[in-house]
């Protein structure tokens, strides 16, 4: 009787972590399938371009002509440009947030940074139509083209909406990762380093750069996140940027990014050979954000084990 | 040679105030644009809110009025299907991370929850549509709910392992103590006193699901008519507000201004609503 019911508990066990462990292979199958069937759907047009796709300026869904490298240039200037923008605003809310702030402005200043990152990304992009590119147009870009003109970069005519645009609405929503992300990183630096630049005399300032030179990986960690994610953004960067396969230097001209030709284009896509095209871009994205968060994580997770044993 | 020494010190100094000042106003602009952001939400939605916008339908081009009572109910219907997908997989592969993950296998699956999460949502988008959308030959809610589930998961496998591991020891321990099976122990005690904590990571993922628009354009589509078929093409908010936003009539972009502060509140509602929930208990 007893050991029928040891018995019945062990399988109830068993059962349990069966079960658990059934829904956690599900996690890892999912990231395998994802790349599988993105693998298989752009088939058709890997075997047609191979890596020419890569390097082919041309995007004609008429002539069946793809190459990705007007979307590849337009990410990768857009969410750099963005970076530029937000990176140093982004450490500067982190500095203060963890090294000045006192604790009643600390709390209600992360939560407001924190709901920044809760507005879906397509009230951004409503807010970029109707408010910032009609600022970027009248105001920004005809002052930027008559005391910068002389630059490739402010040329040609101020539309309003293109690469400018989307590099600012892009370093609006990297913000509160890069600066939530980097607080959590200087925080983790333990109080024994602050003390020591203090007791040697060193100004605030000299302590945060020690602080800061401490947690430099982590920092870096923090920016990769955020490029993760201005790579990866479609919705706000589409309503904005113009949607042109265009490779141009100025920041006036609209442009295209990979993930805006997917929202603008898969539901349009005729042929086989055009939907395989569209799902090999995916593909890239796919590969691009997992090398960088990967890369980022490690970067963040080596240094809070840094310290994890210095208090 | 006092006087270098005082001039180190001034400069030293004043190097000091302008860094510390630096960072104040790096904290203004980046307070700013969310202020900017959250006015204009606020004071263009309000200009077409009325009762109308929640129980009326889309009118067609050039009719004022009418309202988006279908992409209400669609986003909501969206999001259900997610969570019946999304919560199962998200609690229980969290609850193996925390029990029984200390091993290989735990780590590469926490590893690749952490990448799932930062893996852009139009991808996702892309996949459900190869996995749904191709094979049944049509576009569906069903296909947005998955894409929604795939983007919920990371989240609520992290925060469940998350609450799991902060349940103090004792608690098992004296669970075990009295005889009840480890399973048991799992679920009746230690998942019922991280409850607090999983609702709210559960909350961020519904709260993420519902602003989600990329995901959700070649999956659910979009429908202007009334529809809660789950194997049917489905409304949902983000997606009016994108159809909206770029349209040349100023009635729908008004309508998407609407639609934005209405989403805004559902998010705010749905976070409010699992506080209330998890608070009246315990």
């Amino acid at each position: 009787m007893l050991s029928s019911n040891v018995a019945s508990e062990n399988i109830g066990d068993f059962i349990y972590k069966k079960l658990a462990q059934f829904f956690a292979l599900l996690v890892l199958l999912l990231v395998i399938v994802m790349g599988y069937e993105m693998y298989i759907g752009s088939q058709l047009s890997i075997d047609k371009f191979g890596w020419q796709f890569l390097v082919t300026s041309t995007w004609d869904p008429v002539k069946e002509i793809f190459g990705a490298l007007p979307a590849i240039y337009g990410t990768l200037v857009s969410s750099f440009l963005a970076l530029f923008i937000s990176l140093p605003l982004g450490l500067g809310v982190a500095i203060f947030l963890s090294e000045l702030a006192p604790n009643w402005l600390e709390k209600p200043l992360s939560f407001f940074t924190e709901l920044l990152a809760g507005i879906p990304s397509v009230v951004y992009g409503l807010w970029g139509i109707f408010v910032l590119v009609p600022w970027l147009r009248n105001s920004v870009e005809p002052l930027l083209a008559k005391h910068l003109g002389y630059l490739p970069f402010f040329k040609g005519v101020p539309y309003g909406f293109g690469m400018l645009a989307a590099a600012i609405i892009l370093s609006i929503m990297v913000l509160p990762i890069i600066s939530s992300i980097s607080r959590d990183v200087l925080k983790s630096v333990p109080d024994s380093q602050r003390e020591a630049a203090l007791a040697l005399g060193a100004t605030k300032w000299e302590v945060i750069k020690i602080v800061f030179s401490n947690s430099r990986s982590g920092i870096l960690g923090a920016t990769m996140l955020g490029l993760g994610r201005a790579i990866g953004e479609t919705m706000a960067v589409t309503m904005v940027i113009g949607n042109r396969a265009l490779i141009s230097p100025s920041l006036f001209d609209p442009a295209y990014t990979m993930a805006s030709v997917l929202a603008n284009e898969f539901t349009e896509a005729s042929s086989d050979l055009y939907l395989s095209a569209l799902i090999e871009l995916a593909l890239i994205l796919f590969f691009i954000t997992i090398i960088i968060n990967i890369a980022a994580r490690l970067l963040v997770w080596s240094l809070e084990k840094r310290w994890s044993n210095v208090k | 040679m006092l006087n270098r020494n005082n001039l180190y010190f001034i400069r030293r100094k004043v190097t000091n105030h302008i860094m510390l000042s630096l960072t104040f106003l790096s904290v203004v602009l980046t307070v700013l644009p969310l202020l900017l952001i959250f006015y204009y939400t606020v004071t263009k939605g309000l200009t077409s809110l009325n009762l109308d916008f929640f129980i009326a339908m889309p009118k067609p081009v050039g009719e004022a009025g009418g309202g988006m009572a279908n992409a209400i109910v669609g986003t909501l219907i969206l999001i259900g299907i997610g969570g019946a997908i999304g919560l199962p997989v998200g609690i229980m592969s969290g609850t193996y991370l925390a029990e029984f993950g200390n091993n290989k296998f735990g780590n590469v699956v926490r590893f690749l929850a952490d990448v799932l999460s930062g893996i852009p949502s139009i991808v996702v988008g892309v996949v459900a549509y190869t996995i749904v959308v191709l094979p049944m030959h049509h576009f569906s809610a069903f296909a947005g709910g998955v894409s929604l589930a795939i983007l919920m998961i990371p989240t609520i496998t992290r925060t469940t392992e998350e609450m799991i591991r902060l349940v103090p020891h004792s608690y098992r321990e004296a669970g075990l103590a009295l005889g009840i099976p480890k399973w048991k122990t799992s679920l009746v005690i230690i998942l019922r006193s991280a409850w607090k904590g999983i609702a709210t990571g559960v909350l961020l993922a519904f709260a993420r699901a519902a602003g989600e628009t990329a995901p959700l354009l070649f999956t659910a589509l979009g429908n202007r008519f009334w529809s809660t078929k789950i194997f049917q093409p489905i409304a949902s908010l983000t997606v009016y507000i994108y159809d909206y936003a770029k349209s040349p009539f100023t009635e729908w972009n008004d309508q998407a201004w609407t639609a934005s502060l209405i989403l805004i509140a559902l998010i705010s509602l749905i976070s409010l609503l699992f506080k209330f929930l998890t608070r009246s208990k315990y």
